[in-house]
């Protein structure tokens, strides 16, 4: 019995049942302290919609062992440079959104394969580098959405009439494009954004399905062991520039799915600390640095949006203080941290 | 009793992960003798001085068996601390120095000279200040002993390998306790009249009453200073012999083993082959530690092919280089055709296939189930197993297809396992290798390739291993070229076997050749000089 229980605690693992347990006690305080349970899941599952998909992009770069991506911000920018491009044209609903997607992947393979390119001159340390490589695009996208000669009313400060603002509504384009498609309504406080939990299917079916492809197969062997895969002809900086492409494409894709649920563009800083939360979502979800699943994805965004959904309502009104930023960035650093740790024994 | 010997080690008995490595070894020293220890690699002679020595290695892997009587005490050395301070000794094969010292601060290191000074009066003798003047008088003792021309103020590294050399043994000849040397090929790296100087060296030191063990591949030396000779293989202790009664070829003789020639020549017909499959010329490999420097050689259609030879003189280097795995030069031609070198993916594609001798490094995906392992290849270089869609724009990998594959080689082989989807790093290292066979043959190849096969893997599985390929040799007419640092297994499977060494092939044998003769070719003798 004693054996069965270590069993089942083992294959869930100790972190997914004890943030589980803390989620699903938060729900059971809920309506104790006036936080009403439906909205609450109304919640949970718009946040799950707004931002699987940013930590489904971290997937081909795990699997093919170049790491998790911690310079995601890079494709956060090729999507935004998407998504401002496609409000300059004017473009709405879905042609408006399907227009900064196409656009945002054009940058993203360029991104990616300069990115790729340098990730394969570092390797064994692509983290770090890749940490750099996130912050320091950040901080030249914010000179360059100054200078890039955008010049839709709805976008550049309204002084000077140049240069784009902060925070970009997408209200009147593409908002809530995908929230809305077959929206199903149950009772006054729970709507179901169908479409983007579809479109977020839809991807999650492309990821599984190349993985299991001829070149998929070749990306995970490059992973799993990458002298293995060489001495079976395959082109392994090649696999892994591929890989980072991908990411790169999908957290650009990433990116403009949450933007046209949240209703605003967010430029400059916004992208800066980006990386972290979908990282710690997908770590939570049971990933390591070199193995992911695509369940992973799925049970760490419900569960680390939950926790972030939860904790704001009910604990500030339990201690009449906001900790609910305090509590994320525990959570956040302290599964990276959890690990990275984890690699380390199993390397020694 | 342990009467007049220094040194008894008795009944010493040592496992790697099920590996035995040594079995019951007994060996002893008396003061002042000039012990030699030879064998081939892997025989044990470093295992034995490392327990010896009292190396952490053996600790961490499950300690020894057997007693170790030093100097009238029973030991067991749990570092290596311990045993200097009992009065062993050890100059490395590789240079343990630091580069950025001169040799007084290299051979003085942690037993330097000190005065007193007021800061250690306060904080303790750590802050004591160091006796320059009287560390140099102490080295240059310790190399005026050794009769040599070496500037005590020079930086190690601006130091020639020679001079490192004796830098090395100062520092062991300084502790004024040192009462047994061991010497792992002290030579190996020196120039012939270096080597001279060291030989003289030891015996000095032996004179003076210092046990020497002394490990060497240059049989000569060890006829010419040693009073004892040890003759170590598979882990025990094959001959202990007086240089006076034996010669370079007994020597060699005991070394790869002679019980086994008659039992290898008697079940094996000689087999005709005509057609060349492979033909190599003049082929250079740059692979670190396997240089390859200008081989040719010939293969036949059907036959077992041998490569042999020493650790580190390039018998490996030679598969891995015509596989494109490490850069290489020259002309391979196959089947008549030339070989693109450097091009891994053209090579398999070709017909040709590569069970490495690197097996956890480059042979397996061990993190991925045995049906990965085994199809993997196949499916990227063949496309085999593979469902094609939207006109082949989709290729999808036949999980099906693939399990019946593997399940059909799990039985063939008789691969110990939980079932096609248990993850290769949970088996042993012989079902590992089962699993590399695999691999190789579910390309079909014309061709097989097959380094160390039995490297880390116990004596049943080996068997096993040889036999699956000579069967599949016998069966499917694939020719075979195997690369093995153990004689005995190349004797009992090959054809014809190529000696090699410094990267060259120093000649050719049948497996029915005496075993002195291959121990020769080995050491880079020609049968010619056979009484030198």
């Amino acid at each position: 019995m004693k054996k069965k229980i270590r069993g089942i605690i083992s294959s869930i693992g100790v972190p997914r049942l004890l943030i589980g347990l803390f989620l699903i006690a938060l729900f059971v305080i809920a309506p104790f302290v006036d936080v009403r349970v439906d909205t609450s899941i109304n919640d949970v599952i718009a946040r799950f919609g707004m931002n699987a998909v940013l930590v489904l992009s971290l997937v081909p770069m795990i699997k093919s062992g170049c790491g998790l991506n911690f310079g995601l911000q890079l494709g956060v920018i090729a999507g935004l440079i998407g998504a401002v491009t496609s409000l300059e044209l004017k473009l709405t609903g879905f042609a408006g959104f399907f227009a900064a997607i196409g656009i945002a992947i054009f940058f993203a393979i360029i991104f990616g394969w300069l990115y790729g390119l340098l990730l394969n001159r570092v390797k064994g340390d692509e983290m770090v580098v890749a940490t750099y490589v996130g912050f320091s695009s950040v901080s030249f996208m914010s000179i360059m959405w100054l200078i890039l000669p955008y010049k839709s009313p709805d976008m550049v400060w309204a002084y000077g009439g140049s240069g784009l603002r902060t925070t970009i509504s997408t209200e009147g384009y593409w908002f809530h494009v995908l929230n809305d498609f077959l929206k199903i309504e149950l009772g006054t406080h729970i709507t179901i954004p169908t479409g983007t939990l579809l479109f977020f299917g839809l991807l999650t079916f492309i990821i599984w399905a190349f993985f299991r492809t001829k070149s998929g197969t070749a990306m995970e062997a490059v992973g799993s062991n990458p002298e293995y895969a060489r001495s079976c002809g395959i082109n392994v900086d090649r696999v892994r520039i591929v890989s980072v492409i991908m990411s790169t494409i999908f957290a650009a894709i990433g990116i403009i799915v949450y933007e046209q649920s949240f209703g605003f563009i967010q430029l400059y800083n916004a992208p800066l600390l980006m990386s972290f939360p979908a990282i710690a979502a997908l770590l939570l979800g049971g990933a390591s640095v070199t193995k992911v699943k695509i369940w992973n994805v799925v049970v760490g965004t419900l569960l680390f949006q939950g926790i972030l959904t939860m904790t704001p309502s009910v604990i500030n009104n339990i201690i009449k203080s906001d900790m609910s930023e305090t509590i994320r960035i525990i959570i956040s650093n302290g599964m990276i941290i959890y690990a990275l740790t984890r690699r380390m024994k199993v390397r020694s | 009793m342990s009467e007049g010997y220094l040194l008894k080690m008795e009944s010493i008995s040592k496992d790697f992960y099920e590996n035995q490595v040594l079995q019951d070894v007994n060996l002893n020293v008396k003061a002042g003798e000039i012990v030699g220890l030879v064998g081939e690699n892997g025989a044990g002679k470093s295992t034995l001085m490392n327990i010896l020595f009292g190396e952490e290695t053996i600790h961490e892997t499950g300690g020894y068996r057997g007693t170790i009587m030093f100097d009238g005490k029973e030991r067991n050395f749990s570092t290596s601390f311990d045993a200097l301070e009992a009065g062993i000794g050890m100059v490395h094969q590789e240079f343990v120095l630091i580069p950025g010292f001169t040799a007084v601060e290299n051979i003085m290191l942690n037993r330097e000279i000190t005065k007193d000074n007021f800061v250690a009066e306060v904080f303790g003798d750590r802050m004591n200040t160091l006796d320059w003047e009287a560390m140099r008088k102490r080295t240059n003792k310790a190399i005026e002993t050794l009769e040599i021309n070496l500037n005590p103020n020079m930086l190690v590294k601006d130091m020639p390998v020679g001079h490192r050399q004796f830098t090395e043994i100062a520092r062991e000849i300084d502790r004024e306790s040192t009462k047994l040397l061991i010497l792992d090929e002290p030579t190996a790296v020196l120039a012939e009249s270096e080597a001279e100087i060291v030989l003289k060296v030891i015996k000095k030191l032996s004179q003076k009453g210092i046990a020497i063990l002394f490990i060497t591949h240059r049989l000569q030396e060890i006829l010419d200073i040693c009073d004892n000779i040890v003759v170590l293989r598979d882990g025990k202790i094959q001959k202990e012999l007086k240089p006076k009664e034996t010669s370079a070829k007994e020597i060699a003789e005991y070394m790869v083993g002679r019980e086994l020639s008659e039992q290898v020549s008697g079940d094996k017909k000689a087999r005709k082959f005509k057609e060349t499959v492979l033909k190599v010329e003049d082929l250079w490999v740059d692979m670190p530690g396997e240089q390859v420097n200008g081989v040719s050689f010939e293969v036949k259609k059907g036959e077992i092919f041998g490569i042999g030879g020493l650790t580190g003189q390039g018998k490996l280097g030679i598969a891995n280089g015509i596989m494109g795995l490490y850069p290489s030069e020259g002309t391979v031609l196959f089947n008549g055709k030339e070989l693109e070198l450097n091009n891994p993916k053209n090579a398999l594609k070709n017909g040709l296939a590569f069970v490495s001798e690197d097996r956890r490094g480059l042979g397996l995906l061990l993190d991925q189930p045995l049906s990965w392992n085994v199809a993997f290849t196949v499916m990227q270089v063949k496309e085999q197993f593979i469902q094609k869609h939207l006109g082949g724009l989709i290729k999808w990998r036949d999980d099906r297809a693939i399990a019946e594959l593997t399940r059909e080689y799990i039985d063939k082989l008789d691969i110990k396992c939980v079932s096609e989807k248990q993850f290769v790093r949970e088996l042993s290292g012989g079902n590992q290798q089962k699993v590399c066979l695999a691999k190789a043959f579910a390309q079909n190849p014309e061709l097989l390739f097959v380094s160390e096969p039995t490297r880390g893997i116990d004596v049943g599985a080996k068997r096993l291993v040889l036999d699956t390929l000579r069967q599949y040799n016998e069966e499917y007419g694939v020719t075979i070229v195997i690369s093995s640092s153990e004689l005995e297994e190349l004797r009992a499977i090959s054809d014809r076997i190529a000696i090699v060494n410094e990267g060259q092939i120093a000649g050719i044998l049948p497996p029915s050749a005496k075993p002195a003769n291959f121990g020769l070719l080995m050491l880079g003798k020609s049968e010619l000089e056979e009484g030198a």
